[in-house]
């Protein structure tokens, strides 16, 4: 699959921002006034300008609206449906906590529900997609929640609780990682089946249906960056998980340099989930490559 | 609401013939030709002269080369367009309504003014049968010519896909699947049609025609070949004399 930027900026964002969102419904931590205002705001600006960049990938993103009709059928419907619900309710209880000091408590467990509902239905769109194995995989889910989890819990400050969550979320990697590797292989799928043709002998692509390029080579058949991609995760797992790892488990006792260290954990973890995200793209192998004898 | 329907009253359809289909990509360029100038966002080309030229296509024919275990290998043409799948995710996943399946043909189409070109019907399509066309920024899908096939300003013979219209092999037929005694039906049960990636669960209404196996390569290739012994024979009278003559000058026979 083309590694979007747009939906790699959105992805990585709104897992975070949805994550910390889920921690402050909790009153983890229990922030009023200004406090509460920076991270409200932190919070806010990652998952809501995650949602923005994801429309730039649209062909028409002033009829973005009619995606809330769908929820019926369609998981990017729900996942709509979910931001708004949960971007609404959790704008409400900051009100609450920025300018009256008051933390509402029920309402606050709505919008971490919620919050944990739009990070769920954003994995089940790629989860459902029966046509890219390596994404339709039940660890797909557990790769968008425990990664947002973490994050939200180191942007939430809750030092303990994120070095457990940390750890979750680097073994599902791991684990994603293996099980992917062998997914296009055990989906069963292959130029055989796509043609039909393969109970008769070795299927070869011999000509390609056009000279050129078209849109679906430019978006399914991504295999530039893959050559990299072993080294990619060893960067992508350093830096989101091993790295923070490190930093938050070190015994510190100046304030100022755990503060610095925390800073360096967040921003370190920013960077391997985006080329953790990076790879979740590039190394899917969607089966029309198979037409064109590529994956 | 992109909920499938439950059924369709009638499946139509195309059946795929690879024994005939010789390749020669007119399917293609009709089907874009039709489809630019009628229904809907025409089909756009990007930079069409340029060093890089790409377009929208709803119609594309691919080339395989089949290598049995003993034999020889095999070149088959693979024209491939939607196949109006029963179970189609392409219309479930669509967050807009914009994709839908009708009740009356189960013909899979996409109103145009709703798509937000969001892509995620083609990222479902195992077959690659759907592309955003990069100029209207909305998706672009085989639309079976319905424009075509109830199209009463047409004369009879050409209600039918434009693609079927066109093949000069006779390789497209078009017709009613949910019909065991239509034409294609009786086709497909004569030559063991099959689907597309089965496993994928999407239950294609469209249907293949596998290649008949081909005839062994004997010793004596053609049966006419002993009715065609050369006509040539020995000359005679002038041509004779002078076949003679010339043998008989230095510098050999020929
Ligand atoms: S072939 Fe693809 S686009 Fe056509 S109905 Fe099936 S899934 Fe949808
Ligand atoms: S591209 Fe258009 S038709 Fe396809 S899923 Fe998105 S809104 Fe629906
Ligand atoms: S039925 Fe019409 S739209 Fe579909 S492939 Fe044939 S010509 Fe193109």
């Amino acid at each position: 699959m083309h590694p979007a930027p747009s939906v790699i900026i959105f992805t990585t964002l709104s897992g975070l921002g949805f994550g910390l969102l889920a921690f402050l419904g909790l009153g983890l931590p229990d922030v009023t006034g200004w406090v509460a205002f920076v991270f409200f705001a932190l919070a806010f600006g990652m998952a809501g300008g995650g949602l923005m960049a994801s429309t730039f990938h649209l062909g028409r993103p002033e009829r973005a609206w009619r995606a809330l009709t769908q929820w019926r059928s369609s998981w990017l419907s729900r996942e709509g449906i979910a931001a708004v619900l949960a971007l609404a309710v959790m704008g409400l209880y900051a009100l609450g906590a920025v300018f009256m000091g008051e933390t509402w408590r029920l309402l606050g467990l709505l919008g971490t529900a919620l919050s944990l509902a739009t990070v769920f239905t954003t994995s089940m769109i790629y989860t459902q997609l029966k046509t890219i194995p390596r994404w339709n995989m039940k660890l797909t889910p557990a790769v968008f929640m425990s990664f947002s989890l973490a994050g939200g819990a180191l942007l939430a400050g809750q030092t303990n609780l994120s070095i457990v969550l940390l750890l979750i979320a680097g073994a599902v990697q791991l684990a994603y990682w293996k099980q992917g590797d062998q997914a296009l292989a055990s989906s069963g799928t292959d130029i055989g089946t796509a043609t039909g043709l393969g109970a008769r002998g070795a299927v070869r692509a011999f000509e390609p249906p056009h000279t050129g390029s078209n849109y679906l080579l430019r978006e399914f058949v991504h295999v530039v960056g893959r050559k990299h991609a072993q080294k990619l995760r060893v960067i992508a797992f350093a830096l989101g998980f091993a790295l923070p790892l490190i930093l938050l488990l070190l015994p510190m006792e100046d304030v100022m340099v755990k503060h610095l260290f925390a800073a360096v954990a967040v921003l370190a973890h920013l960077a391997g989930v985006a080329t953790s995200r990076w790879l979740f793209f590039a190394e899917a192998e969607h089966v029309v490559g198979l037409y064109y004898g590529k994956r | 609401m992109t909920e499938l329907p439950a059924s369709t009253t009638r499946k139509m359809g195309l059946v795929i013939d690879l024994d005939t289909c010789v390749g020669c990509h007119a399917c293609v360029i009709s089907c874009k030709g039709w489809n630019t100038e009628n229904y809907g966002a025409p089909l756009s080309d990007q930079s069409p002269y340029g060093a890089d030229p790409s377009g929208t296509f709803l119609n594309r024919v691919h080339s395989y080369e089949v290598q049995p275990d003993q034999g020889a290998a095999q070149l088959i043409h693979f024209p491939k367009s939607c196949l109006h799948c029963e179970d189609a995710p392409c219309v479930t996943v669509c967050p807009t309504g914009a994709s839908y399946k009708r009740v009356e043909d189960g013909i899979v189409l996409v109103n145009e003014s709703h798509c937000i070109g969001c892509g995620l019907c083609a990222w479902s399509c195992p077959y690659g049968a759907r592309e955003l066309d990069l100029a209207e920024g909305v998706m672009k899908k085989c639309t079976l010519c319905v424009d075509r096939i109830y199209n009463e300003n047409l004369p009879e013979v050409d209600r039918v896909p434009s693609c079927v219209r066109t093949c000069p092999a006779g390789a497209r037929h078009f017709g009613d699947l949910g019909d065991p005694d239509s034409e294609v039906s009786k086709l497909v049960a004569e030559r063991g049609g099959m689907d597309l990636m089965p496993e994928m669960g999407t239950k294609p209404v469209n249907k293949y025609l596998p290649p008949r196996p081909k005839d062994q390569i004997e010793e004596q290739i053609d049966v006419l070949a002993p009715l065609l012994a050369p006509v040539a024979e020995e000359p005679k009278g002038f041509l004779g004399w002078l076949d003679k003559a010339l043998d008989k000058l230095p510098g050999g026979n020929a």
